[in-house]
């Protein structure tokens, strides 16, 4: 039986700092979405929003909130919630419900508004909070624990700042010419050098922004799609993972690892487990991957994903990144888009946003930051609290 | 007259004489949970209910380390001016988990490197005019008290 979904159109509002409400962002995306599946929204038989928690009672119930403003079709809804995975979840629920024969149609978007800086907890005396612990007692930003996994990355693989910089260069110019990018300036390894040490190793210009944004997919049955179109581009794998017993990677927004005094370490880290996952839904393996868009938080980051998703074993990923393997042009390009270091991050748009990147890449349609005749690509990110998130896409 | 010494959060560790992290074990299958877990063992083979508070090991090796360069947002009382400080992930041996923590004062990145032993210290996090509230934080081991 197939498990495939087909992804009939995408839309993305720019990313940028715009001062609007978030409903509008992801108006204009779902209106592109359908535009370009040559559908009207009355033929969506299900909406699922991705929630944003910075934007009041409307963000808790973003599915509800976008159907309201798209127009009561009395529509059923969802809203879902997965921090920076939050994305993954809403496709998830919708391929759930088409595989189901629940729906044909179903539309996933999410959107942010987001507030300038450093992202900070919720409000309030929240003791038993983590994440409000987490700042309160270490003033743990999201930097911080970037830092922390960039300093190990140069002890255990000699990774240098220069590495760094030379994601950053990279995916500065594969942003240029995308109009949905925030940051659209090429830069110089001595100019991400010059900016400012946030988090030891890490500088301004290694760090993401934070942006409001919103993106859109228009998802089908292939039965549907096939009326419609002859090579739909599908998504052949979702996954939602969360870590095993005992993880032990120090991940946000956690003061410590599992224990695995005891019971010893499940063997793959985390985060090696959540492209698998989408792997084996797909029936594939990282040797068959043409394109990626992963999650460079930090451009350090990057070159993490570069082995958690298979590109290369642990400790590779530097050499694949002065090879110019994942520059555009190269065997593998990563973050063709720009990656979050020319978007900054709309946390319930950005993993919808890596799947339109994709689907873009995968139909011919990324203008000049193509990567000529991808036929596979995948996505990768993971939220806060344990979230896996990773999207197979086909054509 | 001396301001009132007081942790930061209550019963995370212990502040008299040598300080330590306070935990918790599972009595059912014996592996270490801090921050305390208390209500249901989180070893999926494990149906554990029942815990005792243990005493962490004081130290480790440090897995990793950064700093902040700036003042990090509310809930976290930022000295003013603000000062850049260090924060340190250590590997304790016996439990076999690393445990995130604000460097000593006095320590910078540039006295830091993986691998090298660090020792668990209580120092003041912030204070009002009549509390120190204490925290936990790491100092490299060889550098004595």
């Amino acid at each position: 039986m197939s498990k495939q979904v087909a992804i009939l159109g995408c839309g993305m509002h720019p990313w940028g700092k715009w001062g609007r409400n978030f409903v509008e962002y992801g108006v204009e995306a779902a209106n592109q979405a359908l535009a370009e599946a040559g559908l009207e929204w009355k033929d969506v038989g299900l909406v699922v929003g991705g929630d944003t928690m910075r934007n009041g009672y409307p963000g808790y119930v973003a599915g509800s909130t976008f159907a309201h403003a798209l127009g009561g079709t009395g529509v059923p809804v969802v809203s879902t919630y997965g921090a920076c995975a939050t994305g993954a979840q809403a496709i998830n629920v919708a391929r759930a419900y088409i595989l189901g024969g629940l729906c044909e149609v179903a539309l996933v978007l999410g959107a942010d508004a987001a507030p300038k800086g450093f992202f900070a907890p919720q409000g309030g005396e929240r003791a038993a909070d983590p994440d409000w612990l987490r700042f309160r007692l270490l003033g743990a930003t999201n930097p911080v624990y970037f830092g922390l996994y960039a300093r190990r990355r140069m002890a255990l693989y000699g990774a240098t700042e220069r590495d760094f910089a030379q994601v950053k260069v990279k995916n500065s110019r594969h942003g240029l010419s995308n109009p949905k990018a925030r940051y659209r300036k090429a830069t110089t390894v001595e100019e991400v050098l010059a900016s400012a040490m946030v988090s030891d190793p890490l500088r301004l210009l290694m760090i993401c922004a934070t942006s409001d944004g919103g993106a859109a997919l228009v998802l089908s049955s292939m039965e549907y799609a096939r009326r419609r179109t002859t090579h739909p581009v599908t998504i052949a794998g979702v996954s939602t993972v969360t870590p095993r017993y005992p993880d032990n990677v120090l991940d946000m927004p956690a003061f410590s690892t599992d224990s695995a005094a005891v019971v010893p370490s499940a063997g793959a880290p985390f985060k090696d487990t959540i492209a698998r996952h989408a792997y084996e839904e797909a029936g594939i393996g990282p040797e068959d991957v043409d394109v990626a868009e992963v999650y460079d938080l930090s451009s350090a980051l990057e070159l993490d994903w570069y082995e958690h998703i298979g590109l290369c074993r642990h400790g590779e990923a530097e050499r694949l990144l002065r090879e110019g393997v994942t520059t555009i042009g190269g065997r593998v390009p990563v973050n063709p888009s720009g990656g979050l270091s020319c978007f900054g991050e709309a946390v319930p748009a950005q993993a919808i946003a890596q799947v339109c990147e994709l689907a873009w890449q995968l139909s011919g349609k990324a203008g000049e930051r193509q990567v000529a005749g991808a036929k596979v690509g995948v996505t990768a990110n993971q939220g806060l609290f344990g979230h896996g998130s990773s999207v197979v896409v086909q054509r | 007259m001396a301001k009132v010494r007081k942790p930061a959060v209550e019963g995370w560790f212990t502040y008299d004489g040598e300080p330590a992290l306070i935990g918790t074990r599972c009595q059912e299958c014996n592996t270490f949970f801090f921050p305390k877990e208390t209500h249901s063992c989180r070893n999926p083979a494990c149906q554990g209910t029942s815990f005792e508070e243990v005493q962490l090991s004081t130290s480790g090796k440090l897995w990793s380390y950064t700093n902040n360069c700036y003042a990090p947002p509310p809930p976290y009382v930022a000295e003013d001016p603000f000062r850049p400080y260090a924060l340190a992930a250590v590997e304790l041996d016996r439990e076999k988990m690393v445990v995130l923590g604000q460097v000593a004062h006095g320590f910078s990145t540039a006295d830091l490197a993986v691998g090298m032993p660090m020792r668990l210290v209580v120092e003041t996090l912030f204070e009002d005019e009549q509390t120190e509230y204490l925290v936990w934080k790491w100092k490299p081991a060889r550098a004595g008290s």
